[in-house]
């Protein structure tokens, strides 16, 4: 366990010694910032959600952005061949790799809390919507790195992996919009599967355990088939 | 120390390694030879435990590779091929990062960072990060890490491709000192380095085990024996009558060179150069040149891995 945390602490300094760490912080911020004083100022309403409703197009990008380095890059360099002899175990490897990203996703995210306190100060700050959608953020850009992280561990080139995870993403993200197009009972099951449908139930501020057991799960699958793709070490 | 049995590899439906064994005994430095693609590399990447064969085991130090592969890791250090590092980093924390990662605690770190600075020669890039560094000092980084926890084995895939002849001498003498207190597993295409610092050679072809012996087991083992070359003033024919009927050797080739030298090659199955001096004296030849042509690594090699 002490490995895994030394690991996610080498892959931060490596996100925050390049510029991706900054980038990705002010671009975050930026476009949040520029949808939240938006609403506040020019429509003048005193709400998160604009920012919630923006945040997730956001992660569409920025997670397999983050994430696409992280196995493709090492598998190119060959260092994945020296990570993968040391005395650690492949999960290992990846959780700390996962840890990472979650931690930089939570600095970004913990950065607009200044928004809600924005809020709390102007107006009532609606509690149950503001940690639901905080709650929602976190677990999608957990799920979003996690799967970003297996299209990473498929290739060793950076782009394949980066359109490969925007591609899988962007289909969970689709899932519970098009469900128009197909009959009932499929739509159904096509809704439960969107990665955005159970986002906007958090956002509503309703936590259910059910939402939460999504997000979590999908990270355990993405996480597993990591290992799996690990597993097979190929060239 | 390490065994090696039945060991095979492929890779989809190309057979790499192809039911390999060997052992390789405590304190012993050997050479891992063959041509590019014969299976060197993924032999090495089976022993450390980064692949996982198709068939067959490798047991270090009494426990398998792979149910034990923790602290079977733990015992290896590891330098694969090309010298992959995270160039992002600086020497001295990439240093620390392997340090951590092998287990040793913080307050040993950085005694074991200096004796490796000071093993390899690193003290002018400990500061400089990695992807500035010259080809020899990134090589000298990689066998840092590797031995950074101390390791009673060591497996290293071509430590010298890609080096400077001096570069070369250097990493040379370096693992020679290593090799004195460790098992030293080195491939290499360069004949004169296994002749240089290996106890024992392994020569595999095509994924098959052609040969293992030391260095002189392999020459002598080879057919077609001593070849000696002489030289003298005398004229050709003369000598090649007599030399013709001599018993010991066999004539294989003779004429005059440029300077008008008669030269004879002579093939025997043991060593002649006594016999062949006496013989010129008796027959008052001026000798100019006697030269025993010895076989060496390279043609064993190309015995055993051409055809």
């Amino acid at each position: 366990m002490q490995q895994t945390w030394i690991l996610t602490k080498r892959e931060l300094r490596a996100y925050f010694d390049g510029p991706a760490a900054y980038v990705v912080l002010c671009v975050f911020l930026a476009i949040t910032g520029w949808f939240f004083s938006n609403a506040l100022f020019l429509q003048n309403v005193a709400s998160l959600r604009s920012v919630f409703s923006i945040a997730p197009f956001i992660f569409l990008f920025f997670m397999p952005a983050l994430t696409m380095a992280s196995f493709a890059e090492e598998r190119r360099a060959g260092t994945l061949e020296l990570l993968l002899t040391l005395p650690v175990r492949d999960w290992q490897v990846i959780l700390g790799k996962l840890l990472s990203v979650a931690l930089l996703l939570f600095l970004a995210i913990a950065l607009t809390f200044v928004y809600a306190i924005t809020l709390a100060f102007l107006g009532d700050l609606d509690l149950g919507g503001t940690v639901g959608g905080y709650l929602g953020l976190f677990l999608l850009g957990i799920t979003y790195g996690a799967i970003g992280m297996w299209a990473s561990s498929l290739t060793r080139n950076q782009i394949v992996a980066f359109i490969l995870g925007f591609a899988i993403i962007f289909l969970l993200f689709l899932l519970d919009k098009i469900t128009d197009f197909v009959p009932g009972q499929l739509g159904v099951i096509m809704q439960y599967l969107g990665a955005d449908y159970h986002f906007q139930n958090l956002m509503r501020g309703v936590i259910d355990t059910r939402d939460i057991l999504y997000y979590l799960s999908l990270t355990a699958f993405a996480f597993l088939l990591t290992t799996y793709s690990l597993a097979k070490r190929p060239e | 120390m390490i065994e090696v049995k039945n060991l095979s590899k492929s890779y989809g439906p190309v057979e790499a390694v192809r039911s390999i064994s060997f052992q390789v005994n405590q304190g012993e430095v050997i050479g891992f030879l063959g041509p590019n693609g014969a299976g060197k590399s993924t032999t090495m990447k089976v022993m450390t435990g980064y692949l996982p064969p198709n068939e067959g085991t490798v047991v270090v130090g009494g426990k398998d590779i792979l149910e034990d592969a923790l602290p079977v890791r733990q015992q290896i250090g590891y330098l694969p091929e090309s010298t992959p590092l995270y160039s992002d980093m600086i020497t001295y924390d990439y240093l620390e990062f392997v340090a951590a990662m092998r287990g040793i605690s913080a307050e040993d770190r950085p005694a074991r960072i200096r004796a490796m600075t000071n093993a390899c020669g690193l003290h002018d890039v400990l500061a400089k990060r990695v992807d500035a560094l010259s080809k020899g000092y990134k090589q000298r980084v990689g066998l840092a890490q590797a031995m950074i926890h101390n390791p009673p084995i060591l497996i290293l895939d071509e430590p010298t491709s890609g080096l400077d002849p001096n570069q070369i001498v250097e990493i040379r003498e370096l693992i020679r000192e290593i090799g004195r207190e460790r098992t030293v597993v080195l491939s290499t295409h360069i004949l004169s380095e296994v002749q240089a610092s290996c106890d024992r050679v392994i020569i595999i072809d095509n994924g098959t085990l052609v040969a293992d012996g030391t260095p002189e087991e392999l020459r002598s083992s080879l057919s077609g024996g001593e070849q000696v070359l002489i030289t003298l003033l005398n004229n050709e024919e003369e000598v090649a009558s007599i030399l013709g009927d001599w018993a010991p050797a066999e004539v294989v080739e003779h004429g005059t060179d440029d300077q008008g030298e008669a030269y004879f090659m002579l093939n025997s199955s043991s060593d002649i150069r006594a016999d062949l001096f006496r013989l010129a004296v008796s027959h008052n030849w001026t000798l100019t040149g006697l030269h025993r042509k010895s076989k060496n690594l390279e043609d064993v090699f190309r015995q055993l891995t051409s055809g």
